[in-house]
């Protein structure tokens, strides 16, 4: 109710001012108006919160949860590597990285935090400030691998420093010194062209994948699933509370076909001195295959590098000096080496002469240190006189197979060298394998488009010329030849028998006998191999000296050792039903029993260990049998024939 | 004329309300800040409302058209505590609003400059004795307003310079502004403001822009617009219930028992406690404008009107903020945000509607 003024014209009338108007009936239409307004400004803040709550609230909702639900990846460990006894070679560790959450992080702290972490702080502050224009969500890893007492600083400093956050992470543990690597390979970050490659489609980014060796060639079976524990976080990112758990499951165990003895004698026997040319430690590689499977025993490649700088970040300095390194450390020789064999391949012409019927073991030929052969004279290594196929095997004659290889003819010779296996693949289950080049009519024209020329034919019944191959491939052949012609895939990874790919070629037994006894005597009856010979065991063998230029063009530069021969041996034992095929190739080591000593090593640790399993075994079952006990791991151990039998239970 | 005064006319529907919303306030400040360093800040509400019931008694107790007479020393007291502001002021969150009073008690002197602000508008125009405001008139008066308006502008709190402006707008309305001067007034205003973007602090730019489009930055110019708007979203229709927020409780929210409060509280009640909430703030603007609508005189009404303009300037800025339909601007949410200065100021506020409202029969 309003009430009017008493005298409206009281005022004036005294004071002479102009008529105090006093009434608020003028502003009833503004108020109103300022009414409308404020109901305008109540519907635009409902119609606001209509959007959000009432139109979008699933959508908000999820980003709310976006925001709070955070889902913390837990690494499933990646399967270990362990050899054909289950002795682990490849094995994971736990280690924590250290992040600086720049939500929090005060620059002042950077100094102590430095001091506690012996951390360079001129290169953490760098860090820092090339980080400074990212979004402050990204988090600065600053430390990998931190050790007890970078934990110790962390833990006891979290009231100070709040923006050390620790993440754990599992790191791959590798054998030390370059043990196996280049079987094994390593990990690494998947890469971007790895992401668009079908063999890594199923990855994500940021996932540790196998980047060479088996590591890569089996890495679906390594690697573990990531689990996830979904969690509550704070603005900070701080854990509130855990919501849910999926557990991370593990990869699968790789048992290799390795034997770790064997490999580690023959890495020692690849960095033992060779005083003869005054080096301390021979390039080159070593394979050990059983021959009956295909099953690899040992593998080797020298120079080797080391896994575990590629298990974390490898530092620039360390990847220039492996990739500068002229002797290639990151080459798998055992299977990338693409070389002429030498003399080794000698016995794959002497196969194919005797197969095609060219020639029988009673043929002959006379050597008088030269042959002219084509137009050209061949020389040999020395005047051998009359030699028969045997003879010319131990004491490899060069003219005999000369003379051998242009009667047979270069595709008999092709043939028989494609079957076994040169010039192929041998499948193995690493990455990156080469094949060789077997030569041929047909191959030359494919390659030079031109004819061949006969001429050619000698140099490859000798393993030189065009022919070349990976040790590998000269081991699996010769097993295969051993074996009386079946030649098994080789493997690192054990398979059950009926799985292994295999060629299969009965060759004539007599023409095989020839050829090992052949062998034999290089080994045993004073031929160039005498170096491997071991007592107790029919040991087989063949050198090989690989020219790498002609002598004549040697001369002309003089002899730097970037073209001193290769040394070859290939060797297997015993004679009758050989178990392990041996192949090293010694890169400029001048002659073939340069390398015979090397497989040595190897056929003397296998038959070793073979012996001292037996008797260990036999001790066993001896006394088990004494005690009456029924042992399950001695029993099936062959008695030897003078124990008697346990007696039944009764 | 104190013996016609009965408490029973003060208006008991506008504390009932403001009440009603100062105990939500503190039910959501609770809320906000269990788990933080400030789980002390519930109960120091209380007290503040507390004190501010007293300051309201308080501008009862002398009638409204005496207080008026120490206009311009108010006005000129203002402009000096502001000064002194800048010399004495502790700096908070890169602006100097707060006088340090001892006993860890800061005073910020730009509130209790609103009322000084709403006393001056409502003597001035009083004192044209016109039914129009003349543009000459208007302008004298806007002099004396952007005197203070400055000074808190240099804190610098463009939210709090704005209700300044807002008070002296929303009178002079009401005082009878042509129509066309208004028209000129906004079309100046369309123009100067792209031309004052350019002058405007770091921060200010950054806020617009973050406005303009969040999700340019979620991270930083947006943030604050984005989190809250997820906070709000994510309340829906009835809200995630006391103390179960998640952008509240786990401070994704920025400042939640502050200038956000209305966010947290929309997502912790839902698009049912927001119509109940700004029901009030609705009923208690009417109730306001009512009272000038009956005020006995026209310094009462302008009086009145002011406390309305002043009111819904906030709630505006405020809630329009947190709901993404207006830059992010600092100003309170009244008689919910934490803040001593803050809830005295709009108790003082209502006192002087209650003044107003208490002596409408005398004259």
């Amino acid at each position: 109710m309003i009430l009017p003024p008493a005298d409206p014209q009281l005022e004036n009338q005294l004071s002479g001012k102009p008529p105090l108007r006093d009434d608020t009936r003028f502003a009833a239409g503004r108020i109103a108006v300022f009414q409308y307004s404020a109901v305008a400004v109540f519907l635009v803040l409902i119609s606001g919160f209509w959007r959000l709550q009432v139109q979008n609230p699933e959508f908000y909702d999820e980003r709310a949860q976006a925001n709070s639900i955070k889902s913390v990846p837990i690494p499933g460990p990646r399967g270990r590597i362990l050899d054909r006894d289950g002795r682990v070679i490849v094995d994971n560790r736990s280690s924590f990285s250290l992040i600086l959450a720049r939500e929090q992080a005060k620059e002042e702290h950077l100094r102590p935090i430095a001091q506690g972490l012996n951390l360079d702080y001129d290169d953490l502050y760098a860090r820092v400030a090339r980080m400074r224009k990212a979004p402050k969500y990204v988090p600065i890893v600053i430390k990998d691998q931190l050790t007890p007492g970078d934990l110790d600083f962390v833990e006891s400093h979290h009231d100070f420093f709040p923006e050390l956050v620790l993440i754990q992470a599992q790191k791959r543990l590798y054998p030390l010194a370059g043990f196996l690597a280049h079987v094994i390979g390593y990990t690494g970050e998947i890469s971007e062209q790895e992401l668009d490659q079908p063999e890594f489609a199923r990855y994500e980014p940021g996932a540790v994948v196998g980047k060479f060796g088996v590591e890569r060639e089996y890495n679906d079976l390594l690697m573990g699933v990531d689990g996830q524990r979904q969690v509550i976080v704070d603005n900070r990112g701080q854990v509130r509370q855990t919501i849910g758990i999926k557990p991370a499951i593990p990869g699968h165990d790789l048992k290799l076909t390795i034997d770790m003895d064997l490999q580690a004698v023959a890495e020692l026997a690849m960095d033992a001195p060779y005083p003869e040319l005054g080096i301390d430690h021979k390039n080159g590689a070593v394979v050990a295959l059983d021959p009956r499977n295909g099953e690899v025993l040992a593998m080797v490649s020298r120079p080797a590098f080391d896994p575990n700088m590629f298990a974390t970040r490898i530092r620039a300095k360390d990847w220039r000096e492996i990739a500068d390194n002229p002797d290639h450390p990151m080459l798998n020789k055992a299977i990338q080496a693409e070389q002429a064999p030498g003399s080794t391949f000698k016995p794959f012409v002497a196969i194919a002469g005797l197969e095609t019927g060219t020639v029988d073991p009673s043929w002959t030929t006379h050597c008088t240190g030269g042959v002219k052969l084509y137009d050209k004279y061949q020389h040999c290594h020395a005047v051998h006189g009359t030699l028969s196929m045997h003879g010319a095997i131990v004491n490899s004659c060069d003219v005999f197979f000369y003379t051998l290889g242009a009667k047979v003819g270069i595709d008999n010779i092709a043939f028989y060298g494609d079957m076994a296996g040169f010039g192929h693949k041998t499948g193995i289950d690493l990455p990156h394998e080469r094949e060789g080049i077997m030569p041929s009519e047909q191959w030359k024209i494919r390659t030079y488009r031109q004819k061949w020329y006969v001429g050619e034919t000698p140099s490859v019944a000798i393993g030189q010329g065009a022919l070349t191959v990976t040790p590998l491939q000269l081991t699996r052949a010769i097993g295969g030849l051993a074996v009386g012609g079946k030649w098994f895939e080789p493997h690192l990874v054990a398979r059950p028998a009926g799985k292994v790919r295999e060629v299969d070629w009965n060759l004539t037994p007599e023409h095989v006998k020839t050829v090992v006894d052949g062998m034999y005597g290089v080994v045993n009856e004073g031929g160039t191999g005498g170096r491997a010979r071991l007592p107790n065991v029919e040991v087989c063998g063949k050198t090989g000296t690989a020219q790498l230029a002609s002598y004549d063009y040697i001369n002309s530069v003089g002899k730097g050792v970037e073209l001193r021969e290769n040394a070859w041996f290939e060797a297997f034992a015993p004679r009758d039903n050989p178990e392990i095929v041996v192949v090293a190739f010694f890169e400029h080591g001048r002659h073939g029993p340069a390398a015979a000593e090397i497989v040595r090593d190897v056929l003397a640790a296998y038959f070793d260990k073979k012996a001292r399993i037996q008797t260990r075994k036999q001790v066993q079952a001896e006394t088990s049998a004494r005690l009456g006990l029924d042992l399950p791991g001695a029993a099936p151990a062959a008695p030897s024939p003078g124990t008697p039998q346990p007696a039944p239970q009764p | 004329m104190t013996k016609y005064l009965s408490a029973r006319d003060i208006d008991w529907t506008i504390l009932l309300i403001v009440l009603l919303i100062c105990s939500v306030g503190v039910l959501q400040i609770y809320s906000a800040t269990r788990d933080t360093d400030s789980t002390s800040s519930w109960w120091k509400q209380v007290l503040y409302v507390a004190g501010g019931i007293v300051l309201m008694w308080l501008m009862l107790a002398v009638d409204y058209h005496s207080i008026l007479h120490y206009v311009p020393g108010l006005y000129i007291g203002s402009v000096t505590a502001l000064a002194l502001t800048f010399l004495l002021g502790d700096r908070v969150y890169g602006s100097k609003r707060w006088i340090p009073l001892g006993f860890g008690f800061h005073l910020q002197v730009s509130e209790l400059v609103k009322l000084v602000i709403i006393l001056l508008v409502a003597r001035y125009l009083t004192d044209l004795r016109t039914d129009d405001l003349e543009l000459r008139d208007l302008l004298k008066l806007a002099g004396l307003v952007l005197v203070p308006t400055i000074l808190v502008l240099k804190q610098p709190d463009l939210g709090t310079a704005m209700t300044y402006v807002a008070v002296l707008f929303a009178c002079s309305f009401v005082a009878g502004l042509r129509w066309k001067y208004i028209a000129a007034i906004a079309v100046v205003a369309v123009l100067v403001v792209p031309v004052t973007y350019h002058f405007l602090p770091d921060y200010q730019k950054a806020r617009w822009v973050g406005f303009m489009n969040p999700e340019g930055d979620p991270q930083g110019k947006g943030y604050q617009s984005i989190q809250s708007q997820i906070a709000i979203g994510s309340g829906s229709m009835f809200g995630k219930g006391v103390t179960k927020g998640t952008q509240t409780q786990l401070r994704f929210l920025p400042v939640p028992w502050k200038d956000f409060i209305f966010a947290a509280f929309a997502e912790e009640h839902g698009f049912v406690g927001v119509i109940g909430m700004l029901a009030l703030f609705f009923v208690l603007l009417m109730r306001i404008v009512q009272n000038a609508q009956t005020a006995p005189d026209r310094v009462g009404m302008y009086i009145c009107m002011g406390v309305a303009a002043l009111l819904l300037f906030h709630v505006l800025v405020n809630v329009g903020m947190v709901a993404g339909l207006i830059p992010v601007t600092g100003i309170p949410l009244p008689f919910m945000s934490f803040g001593g200065s803050s809830i005295w100021t709009f108790f003082m506020a209502l006192g002087l509607v209650n003044n107003v409202r208490l002596r409408r029969f005398v004259n």
